[in-house]
C-alpha cells in the first residue's frame, strides 16, 4: 500500500529532479570541503550556506504550492510556519549555548537574564533535547495549522477572504514575538548559536552537513508532494481547487481534505524554517512579516504554481536574483521584483514550469497531428479514429 | 390502515417546507412526495423555487421549517452535503460542473461510490471491479471515445453527460437533475432524455426543466411549481390545462 503509494510519485520529471538534488547536496559540501581555496571550483562556506538558505526557501515555496496550487488555497501567512519551526530549532539552539553566553547562566539565554527572569518559561523546557526541539518542528506549526483550519474551513471561508485572515494571522504573531514578555528574545530574537548536537555551528563541516541535509529534506518532500498530488487524493484536492461544490456533492468532506493538506503543507514550511535557522544563525519576528509570506506567493508564481517543481525553481531563481540585485544595486531589488511579479502574471500565468510544460504539450500535439495526416493519406479509416 | 394508505411508501417526503432570505419567501410550505423509482419532472417559472427546493434536499440550505425525510427515516434537515451525498443522493448543478482540468476517466473514478476519506483516497488503487464500472459508465453516457480527453475540451452537451455519468458512478438512489437540456442541440435533446428514461430504470430521478417539449418526450408526471408551493401535478396534457398553471407560467 504504502510501497504502491510511493512508487506513484516516482515520474519522470520528478526522478530528475530530485537526482539533480543530490547531486547537488554531495557536490557543493564535496567542493567546498575537499578542494582547496585556490581552486576554480572551489565554492566558499558563505556561499554554501547562502545556497542552503535558496534550499529552504525552495522547500517553503513547495509547502505553498501543495496548497495553492492544487487545492487553491491561497495562504499569504506560509511565513508565519516557517518561522515558528525556526523558533523551534532557534530555542533548542540557544539551550546549547549553557554557560557560554555573555552573562554566564548556565541555563537561562541571555535575554533571559537581561529581563531579569528568574527561572526559564514552562514551554522553554524540553528544547535541551534535540529529538524534542525536532518534533516540535513539526508539532507547532502543524497543531497552529490544524485550528486556524479547522475553524476556517468548517465555516467554509474562502478565497480572498482566507489569503485575508492567513495574512492577519502572520502579522499577529509578528507583534506578539517582538513583545519582550513573550520569552522569545523580543526584537532582537534568538541568536548567537554555540553548537548543535556538539558540533559548532560555524564549521565548514557543520554547514556542509545542514546544506546536504536541507537538500535531501526538499527531495523528500518533494517526493511526498508527487506522491500525495498523483494518488486519487491529489485528484480530489485538485477538484477542491476547479469546482469545490461539486466535490462536495460527491459526498467527500471537504474540510478534512483541506485540513489535512494545510497541515501537512505547514509541517513541511516547519521543516524548512528549522533548517534555515542553523545556516542563518538568527531567528527573529521579522520572519512573520507578512512581506516574507508574499515573497513566497512569488517564487511559486514565478516558477509555475501547481507543477511542484516550479516553485523549487523559481524560489532559487528569484532570491538568485535577489541576491545579485542587492549587491550589486541594492536600490533597485524591490521594483525588480514588482516588475518581474507583474511580467509573470501578465505574460506567463502558467509561470516557468508551466509554459515550458504546454510548449511541449503544444508540440507533441502538433506531431501527433501531423502524423495522422501522413497516415490519412494512406487509410482513410484511422483519420476518423484520430480526429476523435 | 387508511393512515398507512394516505402516507404511500416514500423515497423523498417533503411536508410543509418553508425557507426565506431576507424576507423573501422563496418556499412557502412546500409539500411532495417521489415514490421509489419514480421519474419526476418539475417545472415552474423563474423564482419558483425549484433550485432552492434542491438546496434543500441536498443539505446546502436549511429549512425554517418543514420536514424533509428520505425512505421515511433519514431526516435530511440535519445533514450536510457530504452526508447526504453518501445516503445515495446526487444532484446535477444547472450549469455544467465537472472537474475541468481532469480527464474523463479520472471524473469518473473521482465520482466511483468508493470510501472518500482522506487516507483511503490517498492509498486508493483502481481495482479490475472499479475499471469495469466506468467503462460501463462511459459507454452509458456515450464518452468512450473520449475518455483520455480533458472534460475541458468536451462540448456542452458531452460535459452534461459527462456530470450525468459522475452521479451514475455515485451510484445515488435519488438523482436531481437540475436543466439537464439547457443549452443543448436538439439532437442531444433527444438524446438526453433517452438516457435519463434509462437511468430511471434502477432509480429515481427528478428533473428540473423549462424546455416543455423536452418534458413532453420524457413522458412522466409533472409538478409545477408557483411561488414556493405546488401548484398542480399530474400528467404533462393534465398540468399544463390546468387555468391557475396557465396564469402563472405557461400564459406568460
Amino acid at each position: 500500500m504504502i510501497s504502491s503509494f510511493i512508487l506513484r510519485a516516482l515520474e519522470g520529471r520528478i526522478v530528475v529532479t530530485v537526482c539533480i538534488i543530490l547531486a547537488v547536496a554531495l557536490l557543493v559540501p564535496a567542493s567546498n570541503l575537499l578542494l582547496s581555496p585556490d581552486n576554480a571550483l572551489h565554492i566558499p562556506t558563505y556561499v554554501m550556506s547562502l545556497m542552503g538558505k535558496y534550499l529552504c526557501y525552495a522547500l517553503l515555496a513547495l509547502a505553498l504550492d501543495l496548497v495553492w496550487g492544487y487545492c487553491g488555497i491561497l495562504s499569504l501567512g506560509h511565513g508565519a510556519f516557517f518561522a515558528l519551526g525556526g523558533y523551534a530549532m532557534g530555542m533548542y539552539l540557544m539551550r546549547q549555548i549553557g554557560s557560554r553566553g555573555v552573562y554566564g547562566d548556565p541555563v537561562l539565554p541571555d535575554f533571559m537574564v537581561f529581563l531579569n527572569w528568574k527561572q526559564l518559561p514552562w514551554f522553554w523546557h524540553g528544547f535541551d533535547m534535540f529529538w524534542f526541539a525536532c518534533a516540535m518542528v513539526l508539532v507547532v506549526p502543524g497543531l497552529l495549522a490544524f485550528v486556524f483550519g479547522w475553524f476556517a474551513f468548517r465555516s467554509r471561508v474562502n478565497g480572498v477572504y482566507l489569503s485575508i485572515i492567513t495574512q492577519a494571522m502572520t502579522y499577529a504573531l509578528m507583534l506578539a514575538f517582538f513583545r519582550n514578555d513573550m520569552g522569545f528574545g523580543g526584537n532582537n530574537g534568538l541568536t548567537d548559536y554555540k553548537d548543535i548536537l556538539g558540533f559548532s555551528v560555524q564549521a565548514d563541516g557543520t554547514r556542509a552537513v545542514l546544506f546536504s541535509l536541507s537538500a535531501i529534506m526538499l527531495s523528500l518532500c518533494l517526493v511526498l508532494a508527487s506522491a500525495i498530488t498523483r494518488s486519487k487524493f491529489g485528484k480530489v484536492l485538485v477538484g477542491v481547487r476547479d469546482a469545490e461544490s461539486r466535490v462536495r456533492f460527491l459526498g467527500f468532506r471537504v474540510e478534512n481534505i483541506k485540513l489535512f493538506t494545510f497541515v501537512t503543507s505547514a509541517m513541511m514550511a516547519g521543516i524548512a524554517g528549522a533548517l534555515f535557522v542553523p545556516q542563518v544563525g538568527i531567528i527573529n519576528p521579522g520572519e512573520f512579516a507578512p512581506a516574507n509570506s508574499i515573497e513566497v506567493v512569488v517564487w511559486t508564481a514565478v516558477g509555475g504554481r501547481g507543477t511542484l517543481i516550479g516553485p523549487i525553481i523559481g524560489a532559487v531563481l528569484v532570491n538568485g536574483g535577489k541576491s545579485f540585485f542587492t549587491g550589486a544595486f541594492p536600490e533597485f531589488w524591490l521594483y525588480a521584483l514588482g516588475a518581474l511579479f507583474i511580467f509573470v502574471t501578465l505574460f506567463m500565468p502558467k509561470g516557468i514550469v508551466g509554459t515550458v510544460q504546454a510548449a511541449l504539450a503544444n508540440r507533441k500535439a502538433v506531431k501527433a497531428a501531423a502524423r495522422a495526416q501522413a497516415q490519412n493519406n494512406d487509410t482513410p479509416s484511422t483519420q476518423i479514429q484520430a480526429a476523435e | 390502515m387508511e393512515i398507512k394508505d394516505s402516507k404511500p411508501k416514500s423515497l423523498l417526503y417533503l411536508d410543509g417546507v418553508s425557507v426565506s432570505f431576507d424576507g423573501f419567501r422563496a418556499l412557502n410550505s412546500l409539500s411532495f412526495v417521489v415514490e421509489p423509482g419514480e421519474l419526476r419532472a418539475i417545472i415552474g417559472p423563474n423564482g419558483a423555487g425549484k433550485t432552492t427546493m434542491m438546496d434543500i434536499i441536498t443539505g446546502k440550505t436549511r429549512p425554517d421549517s418543514g420536514t424533509v425525510l428520505f425512505e421515511e427515516k433519514v431526516d435530511l434537515t440535519k445533514r450536510d452535503e457530504a452526508d447526504i451525498a453518501q445516503l445515495g443522493i446526487g444532484r446535477k448543478f444547472q450549469k455544467p460542473t465537472v472537474f475541468e482540468s481532469h480527464t474523463v476517466w479520472d471524473n469518473l473514478e473521482l465520482a466511483l461510490n468508493r470510501k472518500r476519506g482522506v487516507f483511503s483516497t490517498l492509498f486508493y488503487r483502481l481495482s479490475g471491479e472499479d475499471r469495469d464500472r466506468i467503462e460501463e459508465i462511459l459507454g452509458t453516457i456515450r464518452l468512450t471515445h473520449r475518455r483520455d480527453e480533458l472534460a475541458a475540451n468536451l462540448s456542452h452537451g458531452q460535459k452534461q453527460w459527462l456530470e450525468i455519468g459522475m452521479l451514475l458512478a455515485q451510484e445515488p438512489k435519488l438523482l436531481l437533475v437540475d436543466e439537464p437540456v439547457a443549452g443543448m442541440t436538439d439532437a442531444e435533446t433527444a438524446e438526453t432524455a433517452i438516457l435519463l428514461r434509462e437511468i430511471a430504470k434502477s432509480r429515481s430521478v427528478v428533473v428540473v426543466e423549462h424546455d416543455m417539449g423536452f418534458i413532453r418526450d420524457l413522458g412522466v408526471k409533472v409538478t409545477c411549481l408557483a411561488e414556493g408551493s405546488v401548484l398542480a401535478e399530474g400528467s404533462i396534457d393534465f398540468v399544463s390545462n390546468d387555468p391557475k398553471v396557465i396564469e402563472n407560467y405557461l400564459g406568460r
